[in-house]
Formats: structure tokens, sequence, C-alpha cells
């Protein structure tokens, strides 16, 4: 699984990507020039507010972005160095799920409910690798084995209802690395589900991860479950990614105020007792966004220029991007 | 599993029982004696309807009478006429029809309405999309006689195509035209039902997940989003086949099928207790055990319902 990316650049990169949404209402900006990659056996964590245009990143690289309303505007997704927006549908579906895997948020609903778990396992590998019924089956056991889902042989001919939260994002898991994908995205994995078990599905992804040097691209909105499974940081405000940074760097001086904001926000043991610092307003309405940076009306440090102009992304050293005019103020004064 | 059938079974009991003796009590307290008016102007001889009287337990108190034509019922006798006929006999004759007439108008609201439903579901909008919604929209509207009528006359009365009216054998190309009158108003609810239900399933997470895993937009529409679509569907037309196996009165009569709806329609017209009576307890059965097939038939579809 170990693949070598023939000089071509990273293995998925996306370049200004834009999105909008035709609403009623009008055009909804949801991105407005994205631009990250993921090589292999890397762990990129894509971090954001609901609505900072996190979920459609994801959705537009495995083109399943319901369109319309959506509409990509401008920008390139390569995969090994090909533009897959240029791809043709069937060369597209052939990248699926074998090249670009994804893993979604909930999987109650991600998993078809009138089939067992193992049919929908086996389904690909059917279909996609030409295996027969039995093989394709007990392929789906081992995978449900990987994933470390207890008595899998039994366990495969279950409907998703009759899985626990845990063992259905689990069997979702299973389901997304049958076809031994290069990248995995994995969209808020575990959201829905409590504390004990999110930690466990993230020890399970990171090892899965390690064990098959895949790149993934791992969307949450929790600062703390990234901490120790990702390697670089993208934070994401109003469809622009406005810090970019390795895990450590970012959480040791962060160069914007809005990741700031994120990591005072943030329970600590160490506060225990005073009140929970908060980042006041609400994410901007992307129908009629706010002039300049979109973060100005929160931001505690915004100054005229913000309101006027839309700051650039800088580069402040090493990988660290920050989209603030500021940037460098907070660097020195850190 | 089991024990829900049985359980559903058990609950036929009351019901049973419940419907046959109101419809006996409804049939049989008709105001008017049966008999007074059955010989013209001068009436019947005393004698005759005493005997008569006697021969359909008429002096019992209307419970006795209905637990003895129970009693006759379970031993597979549906009574006789006042003329003497078997009434049994008559609907072994009637019901085949029916069931021929009924098993081709759920075909053809079953295929039509179902294809129609989808297509439009999933292009959605569009000037067939509108063309659908218009014209199920009248069908809904019109009434069985208008359009058993319209059929009659212009396919068979102006073109020439079908039969005016059936032939007491009923061959089934002869029960097509019919059938599809019988259907039109079913077929008008499969097509919305259908394409509401692909409208709602199409942006399932579950569709999506099946793009994402890089399966065929075929087998993407037509296992992951028709499986679920077609819940709601299929419980329709098996409800619906219940009622069409309890006859149809308005197209029998139009096109003069010799059907269950026609038998029982005379038998309503002239006072015939005995053929109403045993008609619709058989109409009855048929219903439940429809109902019965339609509740298990929903738990094979949809493997989050369990019956325990």
């Amino acid at each position: 699984m170990t693949t070598t990316n023939e000089g071509q650049g990273p293995l998925l990169e996306v370049r200004d990507l834009h999105v909008e949404f035709h609403t009623r209402d009008g055009i909804a900006r949801v991105l407005n020039g994205v631009s990250f990659s993921v090589d292999v056996g890397e762990t990129l964590a894509v971090l954001g507010e609901s609505g900072s245009g996190k979920s459609v990143t994801a959705q537009t690289i495995m083109g399943i972005l319901d369109m319309p309303p959506g509409k990509i505007t401008k920008g390139e997704i390569f995969f090994r160095g090909k533009d897959m927006l240029k791809m043709s549908e069937e060369e597209r579906r052939g990248i699926r799920a074998s090249g670009i895997a994804m893993i979604f948020q909930d999987a109650l609903s991600a998993l078809n409910p009138v089939f067992t778990v193992g049919f929908q396992i086996a389904e690909q590998l059917r279909l996609r690798r030409g295996m027969n019924k039995k093989d394709a089956l007990k392929r789906a056991v081992e995978l449900l084995d990987l994933v470390k889902i207890p008595n899998a042989a039994g366990r495969v001919k279950q409907y998703p209802h009759e899985f626990s939260g845990g063992m259905r994002q689990r069997a979702m898991i299973a389901m997304s690395l049958a076809l031994d994908p290069e990248v995995l995205i994995a969209d808020e994995p575990t959201t829905a589900l409590d504390v004990t078990v999110q930690a466990q599905i993230m020890d399970l992804l990171a090892e899965l991860r390690r064990e098959r040097n895949m790149g993934m691209i791992l969307i949450t909105h929790d600062l703390g479950v990234v901490a120790d499974v990702a390697d670089r940081i993208a934070v994401m405000y109003a469809g622009r990614i406005v810090e970019h940074a390795d895990v450590f760097s970012l959480y040791r001086q962060p160069c914007h105020p809005y990741t700031a904001a994120l990591l005072e926000s943030m329970p600590r043991l160490d506060l225990k007792g005073q009140e929970l610092a908060t980042i006041k307003g609400l994410p901007p309405n992307l129908l009629r966004p706010p002039s300049g940076c979109p973060f100005h009306p929160r931001c505690r440090m915004a100054v005229d220029q913000c309101v006027a102009e839309v700051p650039q992304l800088i580069t402040l050293g090493m990988d660290r991007l920050s989209r603030c005019f500021r940037a460098e103020e907070m660097i020195t004064n850190g | 599993m089991v024990r829900y059938i049985i359980r559903r079974l058990l609950q036929l009991i009351p019901v049973f029982f419940g419907t046959t003796f109101l419809i006996y009590y409804l049939v049989w307290r008709l105001p008017g004696d049966p008999f007074a008016a059955m010989c013209g102007d001068r009436g019947c001889p005393p004698a005759y309807v005493a005997t008569m009287r006697a021969k359909f337990n008429m002096d019992d108190p209307i419970l006795i009478q209905y637990f003895k034509y129970l009693g006759k019922l379970v031993q597979g006798d549906f009574g006789t006429t006042y003329q003497g006929l078997s009434v049994g006999k008559q609907m072994a004759m009637a019901y085949p029809t029916t069931v021929k007439l009924a098993v081709i108008a759920l075909l053809i609201e079953a295929l039509i309405g179902i294809a129609a439903g989808m297509y439009t579901g999933l292009k959605g909008g569009g000037f067939l999309d509108n063309l659908v919604l218009i014209s199920t929209l009248f069908l809904i509207s019109l009434p069985v006689f208008v359009t058993g009528f319209v059929l009659q006359i212009v396919f068979g009365f102006q073109l020439g195509i079908i039969d005016v009216t059936v032939p007491p054998s009923a061959p089934i190309g002869s029960l097509i035209a019919p059938a599809f009158a019988l259907a039109s108003l079913s077929m008008a609810y499969v097509t919305r039902l259908t394409r509401a239900s692909i409208l709602e399933n199409k942006r399932a997470d579950y569709v999506r997940t099946a793009v994402a895993k890089g399966l065929k937009p075929n087998r993407v529409v037509g296992v992951h989003l028709l499986r679920n679509s077609v819940i709601p569907v299929l419980t329709f037309l098996g409800t619906d086949l219940g009622a069409l196996m309890g006859g149809a009165i308005v197209t029998e009569g139009i096109f003069n099928i010799k059907g269950i709806g026609n038998l029982v329609y005379r038998a309503i017209f002239f006072k015939e207790s005995v053929t109403v009576v045993g008609v619709v307890t058989l109409l009855v059965v048929v219903y439940l055990l429809m109902n019965l097939l339609v509740d298990l038939l929903y738990a094979v579809l949809d493997p989050r319902i369990r019956y325990e």
C-alpha cells in the first residue's frame, strides 16, 4: 500500500477551490479559494465551525457535492498529479473508495438501513474487484475484525440499526477501507459519539493510518480531537483557510486571532473553576459576508484595515500560513 | 415473527365475528318481509310464507339465526337463495373473474405507476414531470364511471379496438380495458407516491455513501435508492389489492363483467339476503388476510420493523 508518487508533487492537492451555492435568497460563496495538500502517510486536520466550508470541501473532493445547488466556479483538485475536476465521471468513479475513501459523520444515516453491514461492505468488493459473493463476505468479516468489532462473523449478517453508535462508526470505517484507499477523508467521524467512544475511534483511525500509510484528511470542529492525531492543521473560517501550520507550532503560537480564540475557548484542567472563554458573535452569513476580513466583526484585534481589505495568506516561515494583517505582530508579541 | 403471525390470526376472530354479525343483522333486519312481495300483487299464500320463514330460521331471535347460519358456514355451506340456488356455487362462478380483473389492474397500476414515478422523481422538474403531475391530478379527480364509459365509447364503439362488453368466460384480453378504468385512480396515486418517495430519498446520506463507494449510477439508483423508496409504494399496492379483490361494482357494471361486485349488487337489488351475507363474509376474510400479508411484507422490506 505504500505508494510513491513519481515525483509529481503531493498525493492529493487542492488548489484555489471556489464553490458557491445557488439558493432562493441569493448566491452563497461557501468556498473562497481553499488550497491544501496531503501526502502519503500524513494527517491533515481541517478545523472550523459549522458552516466554515469544511464538509463542502470534503464533498467536492469526493465528487458527491449536490449540484445544483452547489457549483464549482474555480480551482483544481489533483490526485496523483491529475486534475480530478477535468476527468470524466467514469474516471472519477474509479478513484472513489479505491483512491480516496470517505467516512461520514452520522454512520446511522450513512449506512443503508435495508441492507446488512456485510452486504454493504462486500458490495464494493464484488462490483469493483470482481470477487464472488463468498470471498467478498469473508473479506468483509476480516475488515470488521480489523476495526476491532467483536464477533465479526456474526455481526456481518446484522443490519446497521442492530449496531451501537461506536460499532456503527467502526463498520463505516471498515467499509471505507475495503478497497485499500490511499487517502481517507474522515468528516467529523466522532461528532455523533460519546466521549469515551470518540477516543477509541480516533485511536483506531490513527492506528490504521499508520499501518496502511494512508494520507488522511480529518475534518472536525473539535481542537481536542486533533492534537494527538494530526501532523498539520488547516483552520477554516467562512470558506477560507485562515491559518495553516504544523500541530506543534499552532498550539504553541497561533498566528491568527481566530485560532487563538479557539484555543482559549478549550476547557483546561489548570483553569478549573474559571469561566470558559468564548468567541462572541456568530459565523458570518455567507449570503451577505462582511466587508474585508470576514472575521473582523468578532475579532478583538481588528483594525480599520480589516474592515476595508480582505487579507491574503502570508507565509511566516516553514510551512506556516496566516490570513491576518497582524500575524507577524502576534508572533513577535507571543 | 411466528408469534406475531399467530397473534394476528387470533385477532382475526373477533373482527370476523363482529363484521359478519353486523352485516347479518343489517341485512335480515331490513324493514319488510322478503316473501310478502314475491308473488306479485296478490301476495303469497300464508303456507308458502310460513315454510320459507321456517327454512331461513326467521322466527328465531336474530342471535340464534346468526349462529345457525355460522354453523352451516363452518361446514362450507353458504346457504341457498330464496329460489334455491347455491350461494357457494354463485360465488365460485363469479370470484375467478374478479381475481383476474384485480390482478390485471394491480399489474397496470404497479408497472405504469412505479415507472412514471421513478422517472419523474429522478429527473424532477421539466416538461415531463409537469405533464405527469397534471395528468395524475386529472385521473385522481375523475370518477371511475367516467373513465369507464369514456374507454368503452372511444375504444369500444368508435375505434372498435376493445370489446364493448366482456363475454361471460372473461378472457384476459377483454379485461384489459376495464382493468385500466379500475386501476386509473390508484395508478395516479402510485405515481405520485413513488415520485415523492424517490425525491425524498435521493438526497439521503446512504445514497451519497453509495456514490462515494464508487458504484455505478445504475446500481446506486436501482439498488440503494429504489429498495428504500418502494417500501411505502408496495404497502399501498398490497392494501389496494385487498380492495380490488372486493370486486368493483361500477366497473363490472359498465363492462358487464360477471364478477363478485356484480353478484353482490344484484343480490342487494333483489333483496337476496343470503347471497349478500355470504359475499360480504368472504370479502371480509379476504380483506383481513390481505392486510395481514401487507404487514408481513412490510417487515420483509424494512428490517428495522420487528413484530414482537
